[in-house]
């Protein structure tokens, strides 16, 4: 396995350690490694501890471990929060002129550079990041031009001076530890000419949307899917779309449904309590068979429960939120690059079957920025399916004896064919008061049979025309089978390295659907044990998958508001395995 | 085609189940009259409305329509409008719909200034769920709910609308067939957000704001010397809040709708088959 390199930066939020980060993560990126990032975030706007982490590889890598190699700690908190990831080798680069004295534990290097000193050298004392970003490229033996890349591309906009500051600081940094460190713990970290983006799950929805022609997004600030929000505002525009930010989630799930009926690809994305207030229009869009995709990025829940914490809570209320029944399509990307990819396949079974397609993320996927290959981003493979649209020309066969357009004709497959507005001889009614083929408001007893039939044929239909199928991984004759959803995917996949080393041979399946879902009976019933992954409390997935394979199925929750590592999941997994043996 | 087009063109066959003598059948008249006079058709139209008496609206028009949920027709409108500017588009409500449940999306649809035209059927009172006070009921208004009466100021709904920066603030009598035509036909030909209070009395279960009330109380600002124009004069009748006023009280002739504002004029429906040819540069960013 090639050698990883594990960084971190933490101070308090305000302190630029966001961007700190993400620059030091686009240059090992631009130097053609893997990088897997993640953020510890308090809900607040300044002050108490934030850190970003960056796990960093020739190879791909998809989880966070619980090892630090690189610290740059510019509070003693940050030294106390990750105390537990530092080892025998690990540095700790912290700043001796400021007032704290830094305690560092026992065994790990000190590195105490003069940040603030030699960025006022090169310009100004802001730049005491980049002077510690120096420093770690010395330690890391990593060529400094990299981060000159990611400096200019973070810096080009504000002028050339600063962005040569900042390279002048970063060289501060670098000659420093030169100059007065010559025994540190030896680090030497390859690079490659392998082409790579970076980007987080957020980002890749945005993109996904774009690319599948989504148009009109309507949303209300709330962390963790604000960042949907942020980077379709301003590149949605180019393609003659808009962003418009509601008043609240009534309002924007509100627009989006006007948009999605007057024909555009519209969507929505929230986190938790924004679908609470979403689900009041839910049923309407699900009963007025309007095509719309609604993304909730989940945190912890409930209630406003820890807003910059992961949790898997909210697949319950994706399921069955609302009154009445029903149906809605839930899907549940497992990767970054999935998140791309499932968001245009989210605009494809909405418009095919005309209903409202839960997109269902979490905060792990949201915030943590990762390297791709740019063909898993592979635009000319993108098709565009608008289900059934009728124009003028081929109205007339879906118009009653009466020339009444019906836009909930009886259709064999439970889907009716589409007018958008405009479409001359189509005007019609839709409502969320139960209907007849018309659009009109019934009662009818016949016909409320026959509308809620028609809107679950739809489904019987989509699960025999879509393929709802599952990524697999590890041993396919392995005893045991792990099976997880979202954002798990990623630290179970390292896992099963780890489970090898110690000689247990695993079958992992990772599902991306929620409903519809693949039936895994059989891959149940061929395993000897069957343990689901999730980070809720509940194991709502497992419910589900003991309802369909009617088998009690063990259980590995994680509910403490951080995502799973990938060494403590596969610790998490053999106690379960060994729970087992003990009476 | 308006030439062609006739208001009857906007009736559906649908009988309205609103009481005989419901001041929301002369809203409707009013609204469809308005729009045939202002040259449009059913299959360009499109009518949003939320529940209630006035909720029922799109099914007895025909257009494109949406019937949606208790107060939030404004936000459905506005994505209507914004997806597709070629289409007009109308949203209806009720005083409960708009000026309480609804009450912050119509600030704040009053704010965004979208071209498109509110008609609120303002009948000071509860009617589908049978008599109970609005926000628009008189401080003394005895209901089922509020024996002894609300004890709460009514909402002032055009006050509401000039302080959200309302660009056309109107107000009209469902019962006044050709001014509340005159008055809507106004506001849709606005550039921006057209808001018209329309007094459509409740024959069943509000026995103070009636025909006979309105009639005798109403001052049409046609008859005065009124200059629309003038924020300040608008201002001053709206607070004075003593006259059941008709006509446009206030109208901003500089109104930039938000689509223009935001360089909106393309038909979201109209979409490639695939990703766009430049995709791949968003991709690119990521490097």
């Amino acid at each position: 396995m090639a050698e990883d390199l594990n960084w971190a930066i933490g101070g308090e939020a305000g302190d630029g350690i966001d961007s700190t980060g993400k620059i030091f993560a686009q240059a090992l990126s631009r130097a053609g490694r893997h990088v897997f990032t993640s953020k510890d975030f308090a809900s607040r706007i300044r002050g108490g501890y934030t850190a970003y982490k960056i796990r960093s590889s020739t190879d791909r890598v998809q989880s966070v471990v619980d090892r630090l190699d690189i610290l740059v700690a510019l509070t003693q908190r940050t030294i106390d929060e990750n105390v537990e990831e530092l080892h025998d080798d690990s540095v700790v680069i912290y700043d001796g002129e400021r007032s704290w004295d830094a305690e560092i534990p026992e065994g790990v290097t000190g590195v105490d550079v003069p940040l603030k000193s030699l960025a006022e050298d090169a310009g100004g004392a802001i730049m005491r990041n980049v002077v510690a970003l120096g420093a770690a490229c010395q330690i890391a033996d990593f060529p400094i031009e990299n981060l000159d890349e990611s400096l200019e591309k973070r810096f080009a906009s504000k002028g050339e001076k600063l962005v040569e500051n900042n390279k002048q600081a970063a060289r501060l940094g670098q000659e420093y530890v030169e100059e007065n460190y010559d025994d540190l713990p030896e680090y030497s970290i390859d690079t490659t000419d392998e082409d790579l983006v970076l980007l987080n799950g957020d980002e890749a929805i945005g993109m996904g949307a774009i690319a599948a022609g989504c148009r009109f997004y309507s949303g209300y600030p709330i962390t963790p899917a604000t960042d949907v929000m942020e980077y379709l505002t301003g590149r949605i525009d180019q393609y003659g779309g808009t962003v418009v930010q509601a008043e609240d989630e009534l309002s924007a799930i509100n627009m989006a449904l006007g948009a999605a009926r007057a024909g555009a690809r519209a969507m929505t994305a929230t986190s938790g309590p924004g679908i609470d207030l979403m689900t009041e229009t839910f049923g309407l869009v699900a009963t007025s068979e309007t095509p719309l995709v609604i993304c909730d990025v989940m945190r912890s829940g409930p209630s406003t429960g820890m807003p910059t914490k992961q949790e898997q809570g909210d697949l319950n209320m994706t399921l069955y939120g609302g009154h009445g029944e029903v149906p809605r399509f839930v899907v549940a990307p497992t990767t970054v690059a999935e998140c791309f990819q499932k968001t245009v396949e989210a605009f494809n079974l909405a418009e095919k079957y005309q209903l409202p397609v839960y997109l269902v993320s979490d905060l792990a996927l949201a915030v943590t920025e990762q390297t791709f290959k740019p063909e898993e981003f592979d635009m000319d493979a993108i098709e565009i399916d608008r289900g059934k649209v009728v124009d003028e020309d081929d109205i007339d066969q879906y118009l009653d004896e009466q020339d009444r357009f019906q836009p909930h004709y009886d259709a064999p497959d439970g889907v009716s064919p589409r007018a958008f507005p405009g479409t001359d001889g189509g005007a019609h009614m839709s409502t969320g008061l139960e209907h007849n083929e018309l659009g009109r408001r019934t009662e009818d007893t016949d016909e409320r049979v026959k509308q809620v039939d028609k809107r679950n044929r739809k489904v019987e239909t989509a699960e025999q025309e879509e393929d709802w199928d599952y990524r697999e991984f590890g041993d396919e004759d392995a005893d045991t089978l792990v099976i997880s959803w979202g954002s798990n995917e990623g630290a179970m996949v390292e896992a099963l390295d780890f489970l090898e080393d110690d000689g247990i041979d695993v079958r992992f399946i990772s599902v991306p659907y929620i409903f519809p879902r693949p039936d895994l009976t059989e891959e149940v019933e061929a395993a000897e044990e069957v343990i689901v992954v999730e980070c809720n409390e509940q194991g709502q997935f497992a419910d589900l998958l003991e309802h369909d394979t009617l088998t009690r199925l063990k259980r590995v929750n994680k509910y403490n508001g951080v995502r799973f590592k990938a060494d403590e999941l596969a610790d998490d997994i053999k106690a379960e395995l060994e729970a087992e043996v003990t009476p | 085609m308006s030439s062609e087009i006739r208001f009857t063109d906007f009736k559906s066959d649908k009988q309205p189940t609103w009481c005989p003598g419901c001041g929301d059948f002369g809203t409707m008249n009013g609204m469809m009259k308005a729009l045939a006079e202002t040259g449009n058709d059913p299959d360009n139209t499109f009518i949003c409305a939320g529940i209630g008496c006035s909720g029922k609206i799109g099914t007895y028009m025909h257009s494109y329509a949406l019937h949606g949920v208790h107060g939030r027709a404004l936000p459905v409108g506005t994505g209507v409008k914004l997806a597709n500017p070629d289409l007009e588009v109308m949203v209806a409500g009720g005083d409960g719909d708009g000026y309480s449940i609804g009450a912050g999306h119509f600030i704040h649809a009053v704010r965004r200034n979208v071209d498109m035209t509110y008609v609120v059927m303002d009948n000071r009172i509860y009617g589908l769920t049978k008599g109970q006070a609005s926000p628009t009921s008189r401080e003394d208004f005895e209901t089922s709910t509020t024996p002894e009466g609300p004890k709460q100021p009514p909402v002032n709904p055009l006050a509401l609308s000039l302080a959200a920066g309302g660009t056309f603030i109107a107000q009209s009598f469902s019962s006044d067939s050709q001014r509340h035509t005159e008055i809507v036909q106004k506001a849709i030909e606005h550039d921006g957000f057209g808001f018209v209070n329309v007094y459509s009395p409740c024959v069943t279960f509000n026995d103070v704001d009636t025909y006979d009330y309105f009639r005798d109380s109403i001052v049409d600002l046609a008859d005065e010397d009124h200059d629309p124009t003038d924020r300040e004069a608008a201002k001053k009748k709206i607070l004075e809040g003593d006259k059941e006023y008709q006509g446009v009280i206030y109208q901003d002739e500089n109104s930039v709708p938000y689509s223009d504002l935001h360089g909106l004029d393309a038909n979201m429906s109209e979409i490639p088959d695939g990703a766009p040819e430049d995709a791949m540069d968003l991709v690119r960013e990521f490097y």
